[in-house]
Order: C-alpha cells, then structure tokens, then sequence
C-alpha cells in the first residue's frame, strides 16, 4: 500500500519535472523549429509548432555562408586549449604539489583576475595587440580568449592535484626522477580528469566568446562564428531561418560536450568555482 | 591526510635523504655542490631545491600574468587619464588630460541611466534566477525516476554560447512573430493584437533582456544549489519529519539554514558575473532602443569601439572594475574559509 503510493508519487514527481524541463528547454525547441521551416512560415500570424513542411534551406545557407566562421572558431578555440593547458599545467602542479611560500597569494591572484570585467580586458588588449599587429590574427584571438580561460584552468587543476596523494610523487623523487620528470609520467597522467575538465571549458569558452571576437577582429580576414550570428542578426531583413540554423550549429560542441563529458562537468565548475 | 603538516620534516623523501645510510650515491654527489651536505641542513638543501623547482614551473604562468593581466590594468587605468582615440594609434600621442574622461563620463546623462539599468539589471536577475534556480533543485532534489537525466539535460542553456541564446530570444521576443507575443495573445494578455513591443519600446527592452539572462542563468544556480542540497544529511530531514513538520517547515528551518554558505557563493559568483554581461545585451537589443537597455559593460564597449572614445571607454572600465572588486572582495570575504582549506 505505502510502496504503491509512493511508486505513485515518484510517477507524479516525473511527470511534473518532464513539464519544468520542457518549459525550459522550449527556447532551444524553437531555434530547433525555425531553423528547419521556410522563411514565409515563420512570418505568418500563428506560428506552425512542428516543422511540418520543413526545408533545409537554411543549413544550406548556413553551410554556404558561415562554413569559414566555423573553422575559424574551432582554430580559435583549439588553440586557445593548447596555450591554456601549456600554461596552466606546470603552474597547477607546482601550486598543488610543490609547498613553497607565495603559492597562496599566486592562487589568490589568479582568483582575482577572474572578476575583471572582459571590456576592460578588450579595450586595453585592444591597444596593445592594433601596435602589435596582432588585430584581425589567430595568435591575437587565441591569446585574448586564453585571459579568460588560463585562470580557470589553473584553479581547476590545482584543486584536483592537491589531492593527489603526495606520496606519490615523493615515491618517484625518492627513486631519482627529477621534478620534470615527476610531472610530465605521474602528475598529469593521473590528472586526466582535470586535465578534459579544463581542455573542454577552455575549448567550450574560446567557442563562444563573442567580447574578444568583435573587439579583436574587424570582419576583414577572420571572423568566428559568433560574430558570424552577431552580424546576421543585425541586418534589417532578418533571415531567422538562416540564423536559426547557424545558431543550432553553433550549438553543437555544447551538446556534444554535454553528452559525452556530462560528468566532468559538474565536479570541475564547481571545483573551479567553490574549492577555491 | 597530509603527512607533511602533521610531521614536519617527517616526508619519506626527507627520512630518507637525512639518514645517511639510506643516501643513494647520486644524491651526495648532488648536494655535495650546495657544501652542505648531511646533518641537519640536508632538508633545507631540499626545499631551497623544491622552491628553486617550483618557480621554474611557475615561470611561464608568472610572466603570463605580468602581460596580461598586470600591463593591461596599467594600460586601462593609463588610458583612463588620456585623450586616447583613433588617432592615438597613428600617432602614438595620447595626451594627458588628468580627469576630464572622468568628468565627461559622470557628467553624461547616459552614465546615470546605465547606471540604474545594471543595478536593475543585475538585481532582477539575481532574484529570479536564484529564486527559480532554488525551486528547482529543492524539486529534483526528491528521488524519482529520470531526476538526473532531466537534471543534465536542464544544463545545456547554459553550455550554449550567448550570442545563440540571445538570438533565440530575440527571435521569440519578435513583436509581430515572436512566440512570446503569440502565447500572450492566445492568453489574451498581450493588450491588443499589437502585442508587446519587447524590442522596439524603451519601457520593455530592459525586462526582455532581464528575461533573457534569468533564463541563462537558471541552470548555474540549480546546479550549485543541488550541490549544495545533496550535502545536507537526509537525517534532519526524517528527524524534522517525526517532530511533526510540513514540508514548508522544512524547508524554512533545515533546507534554508544548512544551505546559506552555499547560497551566498551562488550569489555573489551571480552578482560579479551579471553586472559584466555583455553578449546578451548586445545581441537582443544593442543597449537601445535610445540607451533603455544600456548598462555600465555595454556603454564602454560602445565608448571605445563605436566612439572610438578609448579613453572614455576605459574610465567606464575602470568604474566597473571598483564596483565588481568592491563585490569580489565580499565575495572572497566568504569563500575565504573554503580557500584556506584548499590550500593547506
């Protein structure tokens, strides 16, 4: 008798999260709808709810227009996670596991750096990288997203190598590996989890940035994909079939990473976010 | 669990280096070098050693700071006290002109209304985003088939990048052919066949993007809040239960209580984050129509790379950056016990 109302409520409680998800979720059903339904139908007085007389116009649209943002975007975001890891893994490890006074204020900087707004970041970044010549360039973007993602990486990482066993590393001292040595065959072998954690924020960040993109590109020579979506939107003729489209392709590493790395990602933002 | 802060010195490595007869023979030979070898200033040769170690790891991460961090702050805060424009980047002048930035800035009747708009914006944020994202992790807290599966999939607004989010709402906030209007007017609550001019009307372009960002923001502070509700043991719960409370007495004299630390991180992470939003905003509306949606972030943006008023931009920056060190450091202020922790 308990068991069965209980089993009832459970069943009750299901079917009520299933409404808050779909509720939720519904936005992204739409960009879903529209980017599969001819333009005329999405102007007309009563929507149509499913994309019954689809087309597939504007993925061919978005494919033909914003193949190249695409790319650029995936060079971008790839090599703002080379630079990230390259720069935050030695630096993780040498906080984590290496007790030297000065490791905590570095933490700590590296904790405050994160709270300064990106347009102050853009607007000095700007100057500097316009004398450089670095404006409208791959190292220029990837550099300025690796502001936001270098800090992340080494909090997250740091939080998960402080609870590696030390004894670990001290067993390999002891057996006359040097500290190089240690890092690069124990530290971050053992440290994958971290290490996918921090590599797919960093690529899932350097995705989406759009501050960096508008600021550090002027649309002449490369442009990522959100700027890509950013101007399409801004013409008057609003093509949403069009941008529907490219919006869902934009949306795609964050589904991926969503399903094939969904465990990661809770531990590791909130590693990044209350560990620290 | 850490051997080296219960026993000092007592690490195995450092057992092993001080007891001489344990000494491999390449270790000798090593800190024969330093001419201070054995007897009680062995374990010191060892830390010279491991901080000498850890700097070089530190190194590529320290000159990275110092350039990105450090020279734009100086940069930004430079530029804050100069007549930097276009011109600034052929010429290399930029004149100093002490705090008239400052005084153009603060004297803009602009300056006032993005002022407000970013504590409104960020005030209404945070409240229906907590308030929201609170209520649903109370709710997939309870066990029920699919909670976790529905809970991760509630994540994916949030690993979406901006500029799709704001372009979906934007398309759904369509006055003509949005689907909000449409839902309005089926619930004949859109005053008229006109529908609400969500983008188009300087009095609703603030709460759509408000609207906007709540939705963005849901799934981060659900996750967090779940987190922090998985962490209360369910015994209080069956112990409040035998006393005799609802569920609403529950919530009010366990859930509430046992949940502040983690509330407060959730809201003071919300609150540094939304009062810099910058995609959203742009997206859905540009800061307009006629600055009714302009903020703090937006209005900077639109100094230094539509002005070309660099800067002006950066003053704007610099206010920014005292009002979100302000918050950060209350922020800090809280999760300092957590920090301590972590670090030892």
């Amino acid at each position: 008798m308990t068991l069965l109302t209980s089993a009832g409520r459970s069943r009750a409680r299901t079917a009520g999260a299933v409404v808050i998800t779909a509720v939720l979720l519904f936005p992204l059903y739409w960009m879903v709808n529209a980017s599969f339904q001819p333009s005329g139908a999405l102007l007309k007085a009563s929507p149509d709810w499913f994309p019954v007389h689809g087309t597939l116009a504007g993925y061919r649209e978005a494919f033909s227009g914003q193949t190249g943002h695409l790319l650029t975007s995936l060079v971008v975001a790839l090599g703002t996670v080379v630079v990230s890891l390259a720069i935050a893994l030695p630096a993780a490890y040498a906080l984590a596991q290496l007790r030297v006074p000065g490791n905590l204020l570095v933490v700590f900087v590296f904790l405050t750096v994160q709270m300064i707004p990106g347009i102050v970041m853009a607007d000095a970044l700007y100057t500097v990288f316009s004398r450089l010549g670095m404006i409208d360039s791959y190292p220029g973007l990837i550099l300025a997203d690796s502001t936001a993602t270098v800090p992340f990486a080494v909090l997250v990482l740091r939080a998960f190598m402080v609870s590696l066993p030390r004894e670990l590393s001290e067993a390999a001292r002891v057996d006359g590996a040097g500290y190089w040595r240690v890092f690069r065959s124990v530290v971050v072998p053992l440290s994958r989890n971290a290490v996918v954690t921090a590599g797919l924020f960093s690529f899932l960040f350097a995705w989406a940035d759009f501050l960096f993109a508008v600021t550090m590109t002027t649309g002449q020579t490369i442009e990522p994909i959100t700027v890509g979506i950013y101007r399409f939107v801004g013409n008057q003729t609003a093509d949403w079939n069009g941008i529907m489209a490219t919006a869902v392709l934009a949306s795609v590493p964050a589904a991926v990473l969503l399903v094939i790395a969904q465990r990661y990602v809770v531990a590791g933002v909130t590693g990044g976010a209350l560990k620290d | 669990m850490d051997i080296s802060r219960t026993e000092p010195g007592g690490h195995p490595a450092e057992a092993a280096a001080t007891g001489p007869s344990a000494q491999p023979p390449a270790r000798t030979g090593r800190s024969g070098r330093t001419g201070r070898a054995g007897g009680p200033g062995r374990p010191r040769t060892q830390r010279s050693r491991q901080r000498l170690a850890a700097f070089g790891f530190l190194a590529p991460a320290l000159a990275y700071l110092a350039v990105f961090f450090g020279y734009p702050l100086v940069q930004n805060i430079s530029m804050g006290f100069r007549d930097y424009t276009v011109a600034s980047f052929y010429t290399g002048a930029a004149p100093f002109t002490g705090l008239r930035n400052y005084t153009e800035v603060l004297g803009d009747p602009v300056f006032v209304k993005a002022l407000v708009n970013t504590a409104v914006f960020t005030a209404g944020s945070l409240v229906f985003q907590f308030g929201i994202g609170l209520a649903l992790a109370v709710y997939f807290n309870g066990r029920f088939l699919g909670s976790a599966l529905l809970r991760s999939l509630l994540l994916l607004p949030w690993l979406l990048p901006l500029v799709v989010s704001g372009a979906v709402w934007r398309w759904m906030l369509d006055q003509d052919h949005g689907v909000v209007n449409t839902a309005l007017r089926a619930l004949h609550l859109a005053g008229g066949s006109a529908g609400v001019p969500w983008l188009t009307s300087p009095s609703w372009a603030l709460p759509a993007v408000i609207l906007a960002n709540v939705w963005i923001g849901i799934p981060f502070n659900l996750v967090l809040l779940h987190g922090g509700l998985r962490a209360i043991p369910d015994v209080l719960y069956e112990a409040a239960e035998l006393d005799g409370a609802g569920p609403w007495q529950r919530f009010r004299h366990v859930t509430w209580p046992l949940l502040r630390p983690v509330s407060g991180v959730v809201l003071m992470l919300g609150l540094v984050y939304t009062v810099k939003v910058f995609d959203v905003i742009m997206v859905v509306t540009r800061g307009g129509p006629a600055n009714a949606s302009q903020t703090l972030t937006t209005w900077s943006y639109q100094l230094s790379f539509q002005q070309f008023q660099f800067g002006q931009g950066a003053a704007v920056g610099n206010l920014l950056i005292l009002i979100t060190t302000g918050f950060g450091l209350l922020y800090l202020r809280s999760a300092r016990a957590g920090l301590a922790e972590a670090a030892s």
